[in-house]
């Protein structure tokens, strides 16, 4: 058998690796941007300086001889599923890894039997579709002036190298996680960076007005210039962009305008394929589309019924990963549907950890109520949603402090009631030793 | 603030010039009075005639006075060894006793003078240089990491490390060369001790003032964060009062020179016959040392480590640690985290604590049945052998030398035998273990690029499993750079340590 995965993100590199771990098949992944796997979660870091690209690889080059997965570079132009063939672009090579010295001295790869060779189109049994996302870009025009670009792929960072050089003012569309982490990268290298948001404060559309409030504050003291309200009206500029008006009519000049208004499945070259689209990719719950063979997973996936309390496409690392492994037990002979337990995720706001658990969203729902505790002094925030009825927890917000996965989970999925959680709250502290310990009181 | 910032670094680079310079000053002059008073009574007519070209002739530089005293030293030894009269092979340390002695000038009248245009000045540039940062807002402080020459290999990373190699090999083996630089800190050594400064002693207090100022650096960058402050208030505290201070106080009170917080086999030589000898004749006090340093590492080592793992001393009390945590900070993250550099490392390491077992084995052999030779083999020169290419090369050329390119843990990574040792109690039995976070590690890789230790944290992460290495020395900073809060060091009981992958990572359930 033969399963072939487009996409060497983390949904397509778990697959890859999980189905490794059950079964002998042949696998081959491809992708067109990288030899190899890497965070791009990490690409700001690299940009910061705090990483080199070889840190954002979470396997060393050799991984993947050793545990038998091909890789190709390059694109998948095209797809028959009908004769289940895909047909790459003229450039498309398969990744070969010359070990070093050490490696080879060390036993800890040998040398590759094969030389790097071009490759046309290929065969698979089973298809796993992790193409990912690629940034919304809005219809303003000039968006094609020098300057002005999004953040998603290796090659973004790249040009955005280039293009922030000499600049000193900045604009960054878009009030949301990208959007704040284009604002650190480039507040990073001495440049004025103003944030059009829509929304009336940073976020809100997610965090609750409290922790949109303290967000906020804590972006706006590192020099972020935040304008809320406020949409991009136009772009202007000869060559490169000189400066942007906006929906309030301010013209603000700048150099760099980074877009981050959201990302969308990646999916534009299989439209016009019997493959069901709608936003991304539909699948069902065990992550098969409408097609014999062919599965999806990741950013680029739409759940016909997604599971309960989650949108139908999460465009999160996290999803990514556990749909990687839920389809590689498929393939690996055990069929299994996609459930992705209590939800979770984290960010960080410049130097503000957010984590979430569970279900908190910004407007309180019908008969759940809040509990919301605010360091007197310092930038820690819990909020704690709970069932009015049964008084049983259903989500957690923590900001500026770190709280225990394996706990909140548990809490919520027992439906432990708030005062059960408020006094048993140092459980879930997960902050290091000597750190405050919070006291949360109604 | 950047000014004063641009500002310290201008003094700190003075400082620098400046001490270098003083390598320079004085002149030097042998006379017969330092001859009679310097050699032994049995060199007087051998060595001391051969010496009488140099008397009452002034040289300019301590250098070439060095040179022409060793030249005459080495060419008399190289004569008995011709004549294979190996008895009168001269090995006494002349060199630098006597070129320390034959000094006048400048530095030898004013040494407070040249301290403080010297080491006064680097300290006050280097604080003037880290005290700024207290304006900015707390948060780690990694931008631009990768992209700066000092921090990224680059040609201020090879001047410094090339700097530190040369002080080594100059300080271990070639001390005369260094005479003036002792000078600078008589008074103090005096004050402390009432002797005049070793070489030891220099390095001591050059070595101290390292951990104190970067530890400054440290407390500030980590300010957010009370376990790095707590940590570094330690390693801070045991250099300066209990390895560098307490041994000097013993001394002046005619005890034993004793570090308390030194542990074998690091402390190679706690059971080589001298250092034997001079506790045994120590009355109570020597006998407390020599108990304590034993029930250090039979009975210590194991408790510790078992309730708090090795970061216990690796990166709370140890002295090599300490330099590490403090004036090796911004070398971290050039640790090599490759499965092949974490296997050269098993091997390494472990054949040193091996080599230094045996070798301590063959010392304590000839202690007690006073016969040299174990098995054919001479102990002194395996002792010695192990005294230079560990000892020497290892721990301080190679260790600190190359903290600019490799990493500031090389020696405690590869090399270190108590780390080894200390190493297997934490792996077999220790409730200590850096507990992953569930599912919320997002594979950025900032934890194992910045562990010291080269150990890549973020495999176990993005697994969800526990992070149980015996390198681990629990210096948190993985923690304190994770974006998502993925990791806390922590200690619990045993069996709670999640030491296989979950199945899955919290789907599915
Ligand atoms: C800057 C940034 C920061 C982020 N931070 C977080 C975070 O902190 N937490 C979080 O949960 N999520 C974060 N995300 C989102 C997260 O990275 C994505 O959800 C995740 O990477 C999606 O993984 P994937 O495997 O589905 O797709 P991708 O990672 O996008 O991988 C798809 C791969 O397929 C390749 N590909 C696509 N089409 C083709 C084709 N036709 N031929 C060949 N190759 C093709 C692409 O080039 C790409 O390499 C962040 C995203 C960005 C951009
Ligand atoms: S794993 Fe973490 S605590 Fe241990 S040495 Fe590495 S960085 Fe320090
Ligand atoms: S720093 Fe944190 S999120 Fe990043 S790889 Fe390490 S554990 Fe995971």
């Amino acid at each position: 058998m033969h399963v072939v995965i487009i996409g060497n993100g983390i949904a397509g590199i778990t697959a890859a690796r999980e189905l490794r771990k059950r079964s002998d098949c042949r696998i081959t992944v491809i992708s067109k941007e990288t030899d190899y796997f890497f965070s791009r979660t990490a690409l700001m870091y690299m940009y910061m300086g705090h990483l080199k690209f070889e840190h954002t690889q979470p396997y060393e080059n050799w991984f993947w001889q050793k545990n038998k997965i091909e890789l190709v570079r390059g694109m998948i132009e095209s797809v028959d599923f009908a004769q289940r063939k895909l047909f790459l672009s003229a450039d498309s090579q398969t990744v070969v890894y010359q070990p070093t010295l050490l490696e080879r001295l060390t036993k800890v790869a040998s040398k590759p039997a094969t030389s790097a060779s071009q490759v046309r189109d290929l065969s698979y049994d089973k298809l796993i579709i992790a193409t990912g996302s690629v940034p919304r870009f809005g219809d303003w025009p000039n968006t094609h002036l020098d300057g002005v670009q999004g953040l998603y792929s290796f090659q973004d960072l790249e040009k955005l190298e280039r293009s922030s050089a000499g600049v000193k003012q900045a604009v960054v569309v878009g009030g949301g996680l990208i959007g704040v982490e284009l604002a650190e990268m480039l507040h990073s290298r001495g440049i004025h960076v103003t944030m059009l948001v829509r929304e009336s404060s940073y976020w809100s559309s997610v965090l609750a007005p409290e922790e949109s409030a303290l967000v906020t504050q804590h972006v706006q003291k590192h020099g972020i210039n935040l304008r809320f309200g406020c949409e991009l009206a136009k772009i202007q500029g000869t060559q490169k962009v000189e400066r942007v008006i906006t929906s309030q009519g301010e013209t603000i000049d700048c150099q760099l305008i980074g877009i981050s208004i959201g990302v969308e499945p990646n999916i534009d070259f299989l439209r016009t394929t019997s493959l069901e689209t709608q936003r991304g990719i539909l699948v069902n719950e065990y992550l098969e589309t409408n097609l014999p063979n062919v599965y999806a997973v990741g950013d680029c996936v739409e759940h016909r019924i997604p599971p309960q309390g989650r949108k139908s496409v999460e465009q999160i690392w996290y999803t990514g990963r556990i749909m990687g492994e839920t389809v590689a037990q498929t393939i690996g002979g055990q069929r299994t549907p996609y459930r992705p337990g209590v939800f979770f995720n984290s960010a960080k706001f410049f130097d503000l950890e957010y984590q979430t658990y569970g279900d908190v969203p910004a407007q309180c729902p019908d008969g759940i109520q809040t509990f919301y505790w605010q360091h007197p002094s310092k930038e820690i925030a819990i909020r704690i949603n709970y069932r009015q009825d049964t008084q049983a927890v259903t989500g957690f917000n923590a900001l500026g402090t770190r709280l225990r996965h394996a706990t909140c989970d548990a809490w919520i999925r027992q439906q432990r009631s708030l005062d059960y959680v408020l006094e048993h709250f140092q459980e879930a502290d997960f902050n290091p030793e000597f750190f405050e310990k919070l006291r949360l009181s109604h | 603030m950047a000014f004063l910032s641009r500002l310290g670094l201008y003094l700190l680079l003075a400082g620098f010039g400046l001490w270098l310079y003083t390598l320079t000053l004085n002149e030097f002059t042998l006379t017969p009075t330092l001859i009679s008073s310097q050699l032994k009574p049995e060199h007087q007519a051998t060595l001391g005639v051969r010496l009488q070209p140099l008397v009452q002739k002034t040289f300019q530089s301590g250098w070439e006075f060095t040179y022409a005293f060793d030249t005459i030293l080495n060419n008399l030894n190289n004569e008995y060894r011709t004549a294979q009269q190996w008895d009168k092979v001269i090995y006494d340390e002349y060199s630098f006793a006597i070129t320390k002695a034959a000094a006048s000038g400048s530095l030898k009248q004013q040494p407070w003078l040249w301290f403080g245009l010297t080491f006064g000045l680097i300290v006050v540039g280097a604080l003037l240089f880290i005290l700024p940062a207290l304006t900015q807002l707390a948060g780690n402080k990694n931008n631009g990491i990768f992209h700066d020459a000092s921090t990224n290999r680059g040609w201020i990373a090879k001047i410094i490390g090339a700097f530190l190699i040369l002080f080594y090999i100059t300080l271990y083996y070639y001390p005369q060369y260094l005479a003036n630089w002792t000078m600078l800190v008589d008074p103090i050594s005096k004050a402390l001790n009432g002797a005049e400064a070793s070489r030891w002693f220099l390095y001591g207090f050059i070595y101290t003032v390292c951990v104190l100022v970067m530890g400054v650096r440290m407390a500030i960058k980590y300010r957010h964060n009370r376990y790095q402050q707590v940590r570094t208030a330690s390693v801070v505290f045991f250099q300066t009062a209990v390895a560098f201070l307490l041994p000097e106080i013993l001394v002046s009170l005619n005890k034993p020179y004793f570090d308390f917080k030194n542990i074998w086999p690091l402390d190679y030589d706690f059971f080589f016959d001298y250092n034997l000898n001079s506790l045994l004749q120590s009355g109570n006090l020597g006998i407390f040392m020599l108990v304590w340093g034993i029930a250090l590492f039979v009975v210590g080592v194991p408790i510790l480590t078992y309730f708090f793992g090795k970061r216990w001393y690796c990166s709370w009390v140890c002295g090599c640690g300490g330099l590490a945590e403090t004036l090796g900070d911004p070398y971290r993250q050039l640790s090599d985290k490759s499965l092949a550099a974490w296997k050269i490392e098993r091997y390494l390491v472990h054949a040193v604590l091996g080599a230094a077992v045996v070798m301590t084995v063959m010392v304590l052999y000839t202690y007690f049945s006073g016969s040299s030779s174990v098995l054919f083999i001479d102990s002194y020169s395996v002792r010695s052998l192990y005294g230079f290419w560990i000892g020497g090369i290892f721990a301080g050329v190679v260790g600190t030398g190359l903290y600019p390119m490799m990493g500031n843990r090389v020696w405690c990574r590869f090399g270190c035998p108590l780390a080894a040792y200390l190493g297997m109690w934490q792996r077999k039995k220790s409730r200590f273990r850096i507990t992953t976070n569930g599912g919320q590690c997002i594979s950025c890789g900032n934890c194992s690029t910045y562990c010291e230790m080269g150990i890549d944290v973020r495999a176990y992460a993005q697994r969800g499993q526990d992070i149980v290495r015996s390198s681990c020395v629990g210096c948190g900073i993985c923690s304190a750079v994770c974006p998502r809060g993925v990791l806390n060091l922590e200690n619990a009981s045993e069996n709670s340590r999640v030491m296989v992958a979950p199945e899955v990572l919290l789907g599915n359930k």
